[in-house]
């Protein structure tokens, strides 16, 4: 099968590669790319350990095309610190014990990121229905949701 | 060991809530897991599965997806070993039938290519000549005599004759006389309940990356919750020397019991034995749920009597479980556990396996406990009802307590049953007043706990940092806990202790992550191979001070000298004694290996409101609290984490997860948008209680926490929505469509 070049950018750097028509988003971040911090849960959309940020919003990146990257703006869990400093999201996530295997953590942070920059002072039920899409089997969520309420009242102070 | 006086001291480690180790890997996708590494040349494998319920496998013709360009290596059934044990063997016809598919998704041959889309289209071309055979997958049904038969000649010589081939084992535990019991009381009440298999549902599918030479040397990466037992399966599979596999244990994504098995890693060490190549296998979530193990499907009939005034004069059980298409004894565990938290002068429980043709049977969390005792606290909370009887009063009333002749045998020892019942008692929840259609309900959880084979290699580092290796894979924070032990042993800071988890050629045996047996036992190892190498580095220091050696004693992380020979010496610090090893006769370590027991069993108590909506038959969780004895919790969060994650998995079990079979034995439902486990959005906070009744058999007083706290919701779930409902709910899932019917008749 052909393969087709892809002009991107991921986590600010411009990024090219080839990928097949077929080829999800996720397996070029993985396969491709080397960036092995969105996870395959499911390949249907129903667990959001892939999610990433396409163009500003969250997408399941099983979901999308690697040639769809073409042009875009891709986010991942890889560029969420700055250098050696954490967001303050996933500084919290460890204080507050929010993940105890971590596998759905990389997409959690990454929704709850994106959460938080369009609603910087959610109500828990707002917190709750915008991760419904992520799952977690570890932590029954509960000190996922307290991180984020967390880590938004820091962000909304600093 | 026993539990250490010492241990009423103020301890300065455990206890604190310091952050784990591996946390920053994992906020920033560094962490590896079983999918996240490649190596050069590396092919990628697929499994062609089995598309009916029960078929015989006349023949398999692979030229065509041989002849594929980019195939390297496909293989069968015929490409294993045939193990002599029949547990290697069935792991090995699990992994790839022979003669027949048991299931469907059962694996029938598997191929390796150099893209992960060849390999998939090389499996199409794969023809199998299936006879297919009749099925069964209801375990009522599977018992019947007449009923299709899932392998012959595996049952038991305790199973009477007459019944079907498929009932496997019988166990029988209780004591006491059933009949004078039954006598006593003033209500009798019998019913029979149903549960739907429910998979563990960790978020990352099995993986692995296998290489395999011909002279019998092989590497395996792979997520499991031990890589001794992969080691073991996978040597037992390709008929190879243990000692010539090393297995490495990447970080997991959940396991729940359910990686406590193998399902691919013998399939990829095969195909990279034929391709001369690494071969990675990376499972779909469809191939999770049709062909890893959920837990046991049941259906069991419980009768008990009580007294008016609330005293339980009798309780039987009879459970039938079926841990799918290969004997099983989780209903041991469930026939052990189902009075276990009740004081009673009478009682028996029964159980039998029968196989059916579903996936064979992988242990979740307690395994075979959440099934029985939410039989047996139903009907408990029937006979409150019926006699108008508060259900917490009752449960104190005859609760198992220290000297209590367990319903399974054994005499309990220090137990936290009365505690942990009279702070859900004193809880403000307790009497937090309800609205229409909602319901209270609480139940009672156990688990024996489990201690097992550890070795734990503990060394002082020259620069007086402590390096501790362990064997267990860590999967929600036990390296955190581990270092903390270590660090409170030796008395130095906890970022002074790096804890690793060893593949299986740097140490030596250790029994799987299961029976929440790690922070228990590997704690143990730890505090004793500190131990050891605090007794060294004494020694070293009174060879240095020329004294006695026990003339020299540690405390706060030095040696000190002590006693009325011992003269004035300052106290060494570790490092010290660390910096200078070399000429004091060497590297300084401990170790310990020991096959642990004084586990010490589990209780928790669950507490449970809920609102059921008549129109809909939804259900909603308003309020949860947990509350549960950790003997001493060493990292409070992730104690804390254990009891909310089991209690929603058991809100799942109890609402919404079920496998649900068609007509033609085939899974409807193996997505996860169909196998639907809670989400955020359905639940509200849980809140925790933790208390502290030492476990007398480890030094810190720890008990295991991980798997008690899913027995409980089952019933406190079922108990709240029977009361809201005002109709008793004798099956799970209490899915909305079955809500309905039993609400509206």
């Amino acid at each position: 099968m052909k393969t087709i070049p892809v002009e991107t950018t991921i986590n600010g750097d411009s990024a090219e590669f080839l990928c097949h028509a077929d080829e999800s988003l996720l397996d070029v971040l993985r396969d491709r790319l080397g960036l092995t911090g969105a996870k395959e849960g499911c390949g249907t959309g129903d667990c959001g350990a892939c999610s990433v940020m396409l163009n500003g919003r969250v997408v399941c990146s099983c979901l999308v095309l690697g040639v769809e990257a073409q042009g875009a703006e891709i986010e991942t869990i890889e560029g969420m610190a700055n250098g050696e400093t954490l967001h303050p999201l996933q500084r919290v996530f460890i204080e507050e014990a929010a993940l105890q295997c971590g596998v759905c953590t990389p997409g959690i942070l990454v929704a709850a990121k994106a959460l938080l920059e369009k609603n910087p002072d959610p109500t828990d039920t707002e917190v709750r229905y915008w991760l419904a899409g992520n799952l977690c089997r570890c932590t029954g969520y509960d000190k996922i949701i307290k991180a984020v309420q967390i880590a938004a009242a820091e962000m909304r102070g600093a | 060991m026993a539990f250490d006086v010492k241990a009423e001291r103020k301890f300065k480690v455990v206890g604190t809530r310091v952050a784990r180790p591996d946390g920053i890997d994992k906020v920033t996708g560094k962490a590896a897991y079983g999918a996240d590494i490649s190596a050069p040349g590396m092919l990628h494998g697929r499994i062609l599965r089995s598309p009916h319920a029960h078929a015989r496998i006349r023949a398999i013709d692979v030229s065509e997806a041989a002849k594929l360009a980019g195939v390297k290596a496909i293989v069968t059934g015929a490409d294993l070993a045939q193990p002599e044990d029949e547990a290697f063997a069935d792991v090995a016809i699990n992994c790839l039938a022979r003669d027949k598919a048991l299931y469907d998704g059962h694996a029938v041959a598997a191929v390796a290519a150099t893209s992960k889309s060849i390999a998939k289209r090389a499996i199409r071309l794969i023809k199998v000549d299936y006879e297919v055979l009749p099925h069964v997958t209801d375990v009522d049904a599977a018992m019947k005599p007449g009923a299709p038969v899932v392998q012959e000649g595996r049952a038991l010589e305790n199973v009477p004759a007459g019944m079907s081939q498929n009932v496997t084992t019988r166990y029988q535990f209780g004591h006491g006389d059933l009949d004078a019991g039954f006598a006593k009381a003033d209500r009798i009440i019998e019913r029979s309940f149903k549960t739907a298999a429910t998979h563990q549902g960790y978020i990352e599918p099995q993986a692995c990356l296998a290489s395999l030479g011909n002279d019998g040397r092989g590497e395996v990466w792979c997520c499991t919750q031990g890589q001794y037992m992969v080691r073991a399966n996978c040597a037992a599979a390709l008929g190879v020397e243990e000692s010539q596999l090393r297995i490495t244990a990447s970080e997991i994504g959940g396991g729940f019991g359910g990686k406590t098995s193998t399902f691919i890693e013998p399939v990829a060490l095969a195909l990279s034995r034929k391709a001369g190549k690494p071969v990675k296998i990376v499972m779909t979530r469809d191939e999770v749920f049709k062909a890893t193990g959920p837990t046991i499907s049941t259906s069991m009939d419980i009768r008990i009597g009580m007294t008016r005034d609330g005293r339980i004069t009798a309780g039987r059980g009879e459970l039938r479980y079926s841990g799918g298409a290969y004997p099983n004894e989780t209903v041991d565990m469930g026939a052990q556990a189902a009075f276990a938290a009740y004081d009673l002068e009478a009682v028996e429980t029964v159980g039998w396996n029968a196989m059916t043709n579903r996936p064979k049977e992988i242990p979740y969390r307690a395994p075979g406990a959440p099934t029985a005792i939410y039989a047996v606290e139903s009907v408990v909370d029937e006979l409150c009802q019926a006699l108008d009887l508060d259900p917490l009063d009752v449960r104190l009333l005859n609760a198992a307590r220290k000297g209590t002749r367990s319903s399974y045998g054994p005499t309990f020892n220090e137990i936290g049953l009365v505690a942990t019942l009279e702070a859900a008692k004193a809880h403000p929840h307790y009497t937090a007043p309800l609205g229409p259609n909602q319901g209270r309900g609480l139940s009672c959880g156990f688990w024996f706990n489990f201690g097992g084979n550890t070795c734990v290699s503990l060394n002082i580092n020259d620069d007086g940092t402590v390096g501790v290796v362990e064997g267990n894979p860590d999967i929600g924070g036990s390296r955190a806990s581990i270092s903390m032990m270590a660090a409170e042993e030796l008395g130095v800071p906890y970022d002074k202790v790096r804890t690793v988890i060893a593949d299986t050629s740097s140490l030596g045996f250790n029994d799987i992550t299961d029976g929440s047996r790690v922070t228990f036992a590997v704690g143990l190892a730890t505090i004793e191979a500190a131990r050891a190498a605090i007794r060294e580095m004494c020694r070293r220091v009174a060879k240095i001070w020329d004294i006695d050696e026990d003339a020299v004693i540690w405390e706060d992380g030095c040696a000190k000298p002590a006693g009325p020979n011992a003269g004035t010496h300052p106290p060494m610090s570790l490092a010290e004694i660390a910096a200078i090893a070399g000429n004091t006769g060497g590297p300084i370590a401990g170790h310990h290996e020991v096959n642990a027991d004084g586990a010490g069993v589990s209780f928790g108590v669950h507490l449970c409101d809920t609102e059921v909506d008549p129109e809909t038959g939804g259900t909603k969780i308003l309020r949860y609290t947990v509350f549960q004895d950790a003997g001493k919790a060493v990292h409070p969060d992730y104690v804390e984490g254990q009891m909310q994650g089991g209690a929603v998995q058991g809100i799942g079990w109890a609402l919404n997860e079920e496998y649900i079979y068609g007509e033609d034995g085939r899974l409807q439902n193996a997505g996860l948008l169909d196998y639907r486990v809670p989400v955020a959005s359905d639940l509200p906070d849980i809140e925790t209680v933790i208390l502290e009744i030492p476990n007398p058999g480890h030094p810190y007083g720890v008990r295991g926490v991980g798997e008690t706290p899913i027995v409980p919701p089952l019933a406190a779930i079922a108990n709240a929505v029977s009361r809201a409902a005002g109709v008793r709910m004798t099956e799970l899932p209490m899915s909305p469509p079955r809500l309905l019917k039993a609400m509206t008749g």
